[in-house]
């Protein structure tokens, strides 16, 4: 290969912290107009070797070659000079500025006598965004649009200031369906430009939808570059995880479902707000139920109606036979159910917080004696919990924002566990989490439900749905379009069709 | 453009028709311009006969908030940024004392020029611990409140500093400019400048950004801290000018003017719909808010209330405006 068609080339990169090398004599390159995957479990050193490219970090070794030539990479401002652009995973707009005002933020068009001219960046975005074939009106508030108008702020705020190489980390995680093929399209057309991107995914198949070589990391080195032609998603799996997983992903049927009795939750013509109409179904214990639709088919809406956030308007909540009103959180905590929210970040973690604060919140009840909290009490529970759900902590002190994204959201589920509900709703479980700790916290699924629980995961992967459902409801504008036990469903195709309603 | 059907139609970016405009109207927004018209027309019908309308007290209504605006206009940057500047009531007090002290020792413009002096340093001390140390304004500034009426007293010994110097007292707050009075030429001139730096200049985005999201200011290439820095020091260099109109229109320097302006400014920057969270941040509401302040003030005097009740319906008043402007 003629390293004259690399944009960029890391050569031999090491770095630590505090002593601890976090990459170890890694080489990375990308050439122009390619789509570069970028792989590897949490802590694999993907983050901060994207961090070194976009000037974040420095390297203690090594060199970075932009265009063949070596390159001093020691600021955001000297990447961005460079032409690397990123696209951010937690987004990185400002909510109150307008999409034109974002994308030239400390780059803005001056008019006469050095003022900023708002009309040509609303001008120059227009371009921007019709060379990206996408409709967006750069005068809109940030803070009005959707996520998939912010990732097309960000990447046109990028291309704005000339960038050859975008970075995207999980750049579908907060995306619908259709809007993540938009995505796709828009990075072919990018590609056809001779624009280069680094693709950080945990999703197998837009992996294989969209890169023309992965390179993937284990424990800070670097394992493997290989075209996809060349490799098996069974390999890429492997060389993450660094053992072979077999049939985690997969379904195994289960015969603990209690088909007789009362069912443990049943809901009759249930009907709350916009996206709530007329949902009826039945969760037996040891059940676990899926529930697949497109983003806006009123998923999250039940989820939140049956937890007390939102107001029901009308219909029937039974818990064992038994009518309930679910009016707030507090009540539907004291009727057993608990919901596992799907932003972990915003809503289920105190991220300064401790981990054992964090874990105990729900259970304060538990360790109160008299007025007073029992501390040596707390203790022993965090850490039953925390041995329970092997979530790697250093210490339960620490908080808890220093954990990875998968012992985050292992931490939200035990705390939730801790109060021993009957129903446990979870809103995207895996989002954001790599694969070892993916085929973890579906195992805890499992493991629940054979405990008798009932459980109600939503989820935007398929292949996740498919391997713990025992049933699937499709959910499409609010109400429920199919209700098909998991036997009956072949494969993930079958599933895609039934959600687009097909 | 094929490829825009593929998005979800629910969010916007459809084109806009008037309907739509008026629906996405944030009215919140607006709500200190429909609240000073009401209160003004309420006090036009009811105080009708105690002169309310007359040229004179509309005219003394900008005269008395003419400080409070001038403030404001500081504050309106620093809680755009999401920071906070409790010590601007003393600056303005520390600066009217420097001023009249300079001024009686040295003359006109080394007076003008410790009165300045005052609100670069507080300024600078204030922006530096914020910056550089990382410590809450709402800390260093309240502190800082402290430290500035402290050492005005001291160094007068709490006696007012009489200004004998007529130019001064007509540049700053006493004279005219032709017809017009000259602490309204200085809330014009303060409100004018605002207003431009901070929707017309990269300054100005930059304080919005570093208050609307640090983390992606930073990212964009922002130096956040230097921002942070610069709006604590205009607050600082915005209150000495402030003290310095304290001392023309009063002729004299004294530890407690400009005692506790930072509420009324902090208030009318709210009123003006500035967030208190940071990242929006409207001048001109500023400078309504500070006329609805001045007005309610002017109104009760003029409706024969004791000062102990004006205060009472002014925090009454400011409580629901805010309530009404608030998010939804």
């Amino acid at each position: 290969m003629n390293t004259a068609d690399n944009v960029v080339e890391m050569r031999s990169i090491s770095k630590s912290f505090n002593g601890v090398p976090v990459l170890k004599d890694v080489s990375f390159d990308v050439r122009k107009g390619e789509v570069h995957a970028l792989a590897g479990g949490n802590g694999a050193g993907k983050s901060t070797l994207m961090k070194i490219l976009q000037g974040v970090y420095q390297a203690d070794a090594g060199e970075i070659l932009i265009g063949g030539k070596p390159t001093a990479i020691n600021s955001i401002q000297d990447a961005k000079a460079a032409g690397i652009g990123m696209v951010f995973q937690e987004f990185s707009l400002v909510p109150s500025l307008t999409v034109a005002q974002n994308i030239f933020l400390a780059a803005e068009p001056l008019g006469t006598g050095g003022l900023i001219d708002d009309r040509a960046s609303v001008r120059r975005a227009r371009e921007v965004f019709s060379e990206m074939e996408v409709d967006v009106d750069p005068r809109a508030g940030v803070a009005r649009l959707g996520t998939a108008y912010w990732q097309l702020t960000e990447i046109a705020k990028a291309l704005a200031q000339n960038a050859q190489v975008l970075i995207m980390d999980e750049p579908t995680a907060s995306l619908a369906r259709h809007e993540s093929e938009a995505l796709f399209e828009l990075i072919d057309r990018l590609k056809q430009r001779g624009i280069s991107i680094i693709y950080i995914s945990h999703r197998m198949d837009e992996v294989y939808r969209l890169a023309d070589r992965i390179t993937i990391l284990r424990d800070g080195r670097h394992l493997l570059t290989a075209p996809l032609t060349d490799v098996t998603p069974e390999q890429i799996v492997e060389g993450i995880v660094g053992k072979k997983i077999e049939g985690q992903l997969s379904y195994r049927a289960r015969d603990h479902v209690a088909h007789e009795g009362a069912p443990l939750l049943e809901v009759r013509g249930l009907n709350s707000g916009q996206r709530v109409r007329d949902v009826s179904f039945v969760l037996r214990p040891g059940e676990i139920l899926g529930l697949a639709g497109l983003m806006g088919s009123g998923r999250t809406e039940l989820a939140r109606a049956l937890f007390g956030i939102d107001k029901v308007d009308s219909g029937e909540v039974l818990l064992r036979g038994q009518k309930v009103n679910l009016g707030s959180p507090q009540q539907a905590i004291n009727a057993g159910v608990a919901l596992i929210p799907e932003d972990r970040r915003a809503q289920g973690l105190v991220l300064e917080h401790s981990v054992q604060d964090n874990l105990l919140l729900p259970l304060l009840g538990q360790i109160q004696r008299g007025p007073l909290l029992d501390g040596a009490k707390g203790k022993e529970l965090s850490a039953s919990l925390i041995k329970r759900f092997a979530v790697k902590v250093a210490h339960p002190h620490r908080p808890v924002r220093l954990l990875s994204g998968g012992n985050q959201q292992k931490v939200v589920i035990a705390k939730w566990l801790g109060t021993d509900p009957d129903i446990l709703i979870l809103d995207e479980p895996t989002a954001g989490v790599d694969i070892g700790t993916k085929s973890e916290i579906l195992d805890m699924i499992r493991e629940l439900a054979s405990a008798g629980k009932g459980v109600i995961v939503i989820s935007s992967e398929y292949p996740e749905l498919l391997a713990v459902s025992d049933r699937v409801l499709v959910l499409k504008g609010g109400s429920i379009i199919r209700d098909i036990p998991r036997s009956e469903i072949a494969d993930e195709e079958y599933l895609q069709l039934a959600v687009q309603g097909v | 453009m094929s490829n825009a059907k593929t998005l979800a139609p629910r969010d916007t970016a459809a084109p806009r028709n008037f309907g739509t405009i008026l629906k996405e109207l944030d009215w919140r927004r607006y709500v200190i311009y429909i609240g000073f018209v009401v209160v003004f027309l309420f006090f036009a019908v009811l105080l009708r006969d105690q002169g309310f309308l007359s040229p004179n007290n509309l005219l003394n209504i900008f005269r008395q908030t003419a400080t409070i605006t001038v403030i404001a206009v500081g504050m309106t940057y620093v809680i755009a940024c999401a920071e906070i500047d409790l010590s601007v009531g003393s600056v303005a007090g520390l600066s009217s004392v420097c001023t009249a002290m300079a001024l009686s020792q040295w003359g006109l413009v080394p007076g003008i020029l410790a009165g300045l002096a005052v609100g670069l340093v507080v300024g600078s001390i204030n922006g530096a611990l914020v910056s550089l140390l990382g410590i809450p304004s709402f800390l260093v500034t309240l502190g800082m409140l402290g430290i500035a009426v402290g050492v005005a007293q001291w160094i007068t010994a709490s006696a007012p500093q009489p200004i004998l110097n007529d130019t001064f007292n007509t540049l700053f707050g006493s004279g005219n400019f032709g017809p017009v009075p000259g602490l309204v030429v200085w809330s014009a001139i303060f409100v004018a400048i605002g207003a431009v730096v901070l929707n017309r200049t990269r300054f100005g985005r930059q304080v919005l950004a570093t208050g609307g999201n640090r983390n992606a200011a930073e990212f964009t290439g922002i130096n956040t801290k230097r921002i942070k820095f610069q709006v604590l020091l205009i607050s600082g260099m915005v209150a000495s000018v402030a003290g310095m109109l304290y001392a023309g229109r009063l002729q004299s320097g004294r530890f407690q003017w400009g005692s506790g302006d930072e509420l009324s400014a902090i208030a009318a920057v709210i009123l003006g719909g500035t967030s208190l969270f940071g990242g929006f941040g409207s001048i001109i509401g500023t400078l309504f808010g500070a006329l609805l302040i001045g007005l309610i003030n002017n109104g009760l005097i003029l409706a024969g209330l004791d000062s102990s009740q004006q205060q009472v319906v002014r925090g009454a008043i400011i409580i629901l405006a805010v309530a009404l402007a608030r998010k939804k």
